[in-house]
């Protein structure tokens, strides 16, 4: 008798449940299928930019404005490469070009029709506060002072633990104080770029080290891109305000971070000049900054035409008020591409041309 | 109580007059040790008494400094320009019809409406004609908002065309954060230029320039300029998540607790129910984020970012709180009270809902708020189910985009823009404030069945 009414009972809970079930889905299948906000995920470097426009397209057009979610570019690659369905991402931003590795992902899932599009430059800095000295320094000495391994003294082709402690003990001409950096974590994509650009930068200073890259990939890549862990380093999260706030009240410490930061706090912070080039709207945008990277995002064309809005929104998002040299996205930071480029990748863009890439 | 005392006085007396001659009598002894006794209350008081002021002194500095970085989000300066609706800027036939002048007024050129009245408004007098560098300074003082109220204002009155019209718009927050900072008259300063400066100046000495409570902190969403972003659509989101959660963490949570604690057997499954719910209760709230992102979004294809899913994470978060709240608070009931229902003839379930319940409600309740105040602080698992995102429409529903308090916050944090550090501190004093009120509700729930 009890065993009897166990079953029913079960059986009532399942059905309820999937009845539960089915209502729940009808409700997203309703909405999906009908979707009328541009999705977009990704990089929270490209995010302060793309929120901009996304407000401003919200505002001047009958499309609502798009969500725009800040995931990290490896994060955002994931989504938007996951598959060709309504409910993934259109766009995707990201502080660094889409990797062969995302690419093939995306195309195994049936994504194989993107659009990349380059929006500008953004300069990475490595400023004090301007009670202090201003720095000169080059790329080979910032490797010195921060990689986790660096050459032996005497010249010889061996590598040793970083022996450096002072900055003076690295180049005589600089400040006899401590190293002492604030960067952001191995997750951000600001520290992929550093790493790449500042780090390798130094790194390929020694022709021996450089002549690895060919050999030994991933050895080559392990001197150059270990940054040290003795406190010389200091992760300080992914919030760059916190390292602004943190080097006015210690001038002795450096800090990397984002250009627009350092534009925001002129006041206060000032970066260091870097192979004798300081950090400026123009430095950056002529190339003569050597610390610079492109930032990018990708579109899915598969809903272009099925999430209302999508062609529009990118024809803002080229337009000469948006990313032009005297754009709104200037004023945010960006730095922007010269004419001739925007014009191109304008171009490029509204046709929909699929990325190819190949390595 | 007073009967036993007096036994004991009269048993150290006695034990007194028996060993009067050793010589520490033990009334010496108990004064001696009393004193002892006394002081070690005494310390442990003050220790105690210092903790409490120093975690008092904690929360005194922090909301002091907050609300000292807080106070510049409140109010906003806003400038008086004239405007010029000349038809020919707008780039509208104003001999059209009626109807087809409003069609106009939709998709007119308002920017050049603001950018001309303003330079017409500083080219005149002794002033020069303004460079084209000159030019891009001057439109950098007015938020980019002011072309939306020039907009608005021709649409709510179509006979200001072709008239010069007062208006007051919103400066932008470079100037704005300039004004709070109290720079001298005419100084360059933060990231006002000299030139920009002096144009300050002489609209401050013109009266034209003045500084309001910012309504449009409460009533606008997110938005990339600190002069416009406001918190009505993080409150929103926040308000329709909690209520998703209430709605499924209390009823669900009490359920299961007082199964587990009335009706359950007590075996080694239910040993090991509990061990699990123990186990969840410790568990970093991003896994909850994962499952959901796994479970919810990707198998029952609910949508990304929406308070519904929010809500059912929060949920998985919250419940073992709740449950083991609740069953501590069902454990507490005297069993004489069970055993008494029982034996006038109640059945089980009367004694459950009708007299165990009612005398744990107060505890019952204050796990709930426990757990509710967590999730109210949560961002961690949102980041997975997309709730970390930048959302301007405020979410009608529990199936819309939305974000919440905490979120909000956090993106405000890593916003370059130096306004945003107000804007901030106000929202997490907004977050306090919202916090606050759930526990006076929940202290006022509680001592309401207490009195029962």
């Amino acid at each position: 008798m009890t065993k009897i009414m166990k079953s029913k009972l079960t059986k009532t809970v399942l059905t309820l449940s999937l009845t539960a079930a089915a209502l729940i889905s009808n409700i997203t299948n309703a909405q999906n299928s009908s979707r009328d906000t541009i999705t977009a995920v990704g990089s929270s470097t490209v995010y302060p930019f793309s929120t901009v426009v996304a407000e401003r397209f919200g505002k001047n057009t009958e499309f609502k404005t798009p969500k725009i979610e800040s995931t990290g570019t490896g994060g955002g690659m994931k989504l938007f490469c996951s598959s060709n369905a309504i409910n993934t991402p259109d766009l995707s931003n990201a502080s660094r070009r889409m990797q062969k590795s995302e690419f093939d992902m995306c195309t195994k899932n049936g994504v194989t029709s993107i659009t990349e599009v380059l929006i500008g430059y953004d300069g990475i800095v490595v400023a004090n506060s301007n009670t202090a000295k201003l720095m000169n320094i080059s790329l080979k000495e910032i490797f010195l002072a921060l990689a986790k391994e660096v050459p032996a003294k005497d010249g010889s082709e061996k590598l040793v633990t970083n022996p450096y402690k002072l900055w003076s003990d690295i180049n005589p001409a600089l400040p006899a104080n401590k190293i002492e950096v604030l960067g952001p974590p191995p997750t951000s994509g600001t520290r992929d770029a550093f790493a790449e650009l500042v780090l390798e930068g130094g790194c390929n200073q020694f022709s021996w080290i450089k002549a690895m890259k060919k050999q030994d990939k991933s050895k080559y890549k392990e001197i150059c891109h270990s940054v040290r862990e003795d406190h010389t380093y200091i992760e300080a999260g992914e919030n760059d305000n916190l390292i602004v706030q943190k080097l006015t009240a210690n001038p002795k410490a450096f800090g990397i971070f984002g250009f627009s930061f350092l534009d925001q706090n002129s006041d206060t912070l000032q970066g260091a000049v870097i192979n004798g080039q300081g950090p400026s709207f123009e430095a950056i945008s002529d190339g003569s900054y050597a610390v610079s990277r492109p930032l990018y995002f990708y579109v899915k064309n598969a809903h272009v035409g099925k999430v209302p809005g999508i062609l529009e929104f990118l024809t803002e998002y080229t337009s000469e008020t948006a990313m032009g040299e005297e754009g709104y996205l200037t004023d945010k930071g960006l730095i922007p591409l010269g004419e001739e480029k925007l014009t191109s990748i304008r171009k490029n863009v509204l046709s929909l041309t699929p990325l190819v890439l190949t390595e | 109580m007073t009967n036993s005392i007096k036994s004991s006085t009269d048993n150290t007396q006695m034990n007194d007059s028996i060993q009067q001659k050793s010589t520490v009598t033990i009334t010496e002894k108990v004064t001696k040790s009393l004193k002892k006794r006394h002081r070690k209350e005494k310390r442990f008081k003050i220790v105690g008494l210092l903790a409490v002021l120093f975690g008092f002194m904690l929360v005194l500095t922090l909301i002091t400094d907050i609300t000292a970085k807080a106070i510049p989000a409140f109010h906003q300066h806003w400038v008086k320009i004239d405007v010029d609706y000349k038809s020919a800027w707008l780039n509208i036939d104003d001999t059209a019809a009626a109807t087809q002048l409003t069609n106009q007024m939709q998709t007119a050129n308002y920017r050049k409406v603001l950018r001309n009245s303003i330079y017409q408004m500083f080219s005149t007098g002794a002033e020069k004609k303004l460079t084209r560098q000159d030019k891009r300074q001057l439109t950098k003082l007015f938020s980019t908002n002011a072309e939306f109220t020039i907009k608005d204002k021709l649409i709510a009155k179509p006979n200001y065309i072709n008239k010069k019209i007062e208006l007051w718009v919103k400066l932008d927050d470079d100037v704005d954060s300039y004004l709070k900072e109290d720079f001298p008259l005419g100084e360059a300063g933060l990231r006002v230029s000299k030139k920009q400066a002096e144009w300050i100046a002489k609209l401050s000495t013109e009266q034209r320039i003045d500084s309001r409570f910012n309504l449009s902190f409460f009533t606008a969403s997110d938005s990339r300029e600190p002069e416009l972003a406001g918190i009505k659509g993080a409150l929103t989101g926040t308000l329709l998540t909690m209520f998703v959660t209430l709605l499924l963490s209390f009823p669900l949570g009490v359920a299961g607790a007082i199964y587990l604690e009335e009706f359950a057997p007590k075996n080694r499954w239910t040993d090991i129910i509990e061990i699990n719910i123990n186990n969840l209760a410790a568990v970093p709230s991003i896994v909850f984020g994962l499952l959901g992102l796994a479970v919810i979004i990707n198998i029952f294809e609910l949508p990304r970012s929406a308070p519904l899913v929010g809500g059912i994470v929060l949920t998985l978060m919250t419940l073992p709180t709740i449950i083991i709240a609740s069953r501590a608070a069902i454990k507490a009931v005297p069993p004489s009270l069970r055993e008494a229902a029982l034996g006038l003839g109640a059945s089980k379930m009367q004694v459950t809902f009708s007299h165990v319940l009612p005398q744990a409600m107060p505890g019952i309740i204050t796990g709930g708020i426990i757990g509710i105040a967590q999730a109210l602080g949560e961002t961690a698992p949102l980041l997975m189910i997309g709730m970390v995102a930048f959302i301007v429409d405020v979410p009608t529903s529990i199936l819309d985009s939305a974000t919440v308090l905490p979120v909000q916050i956090f993106l405000w944090a890593d916003s370059p823009e130096r306004a945003f550090l107000a804007k901030t501190s106000a929202a997490i004093l907004v977050l306090l404030t919202l916090l606050l009120v759930i526990n006076i509700t929940a202290t006022v729930l509680r001592s309401k069945f207490e009195k029962k």
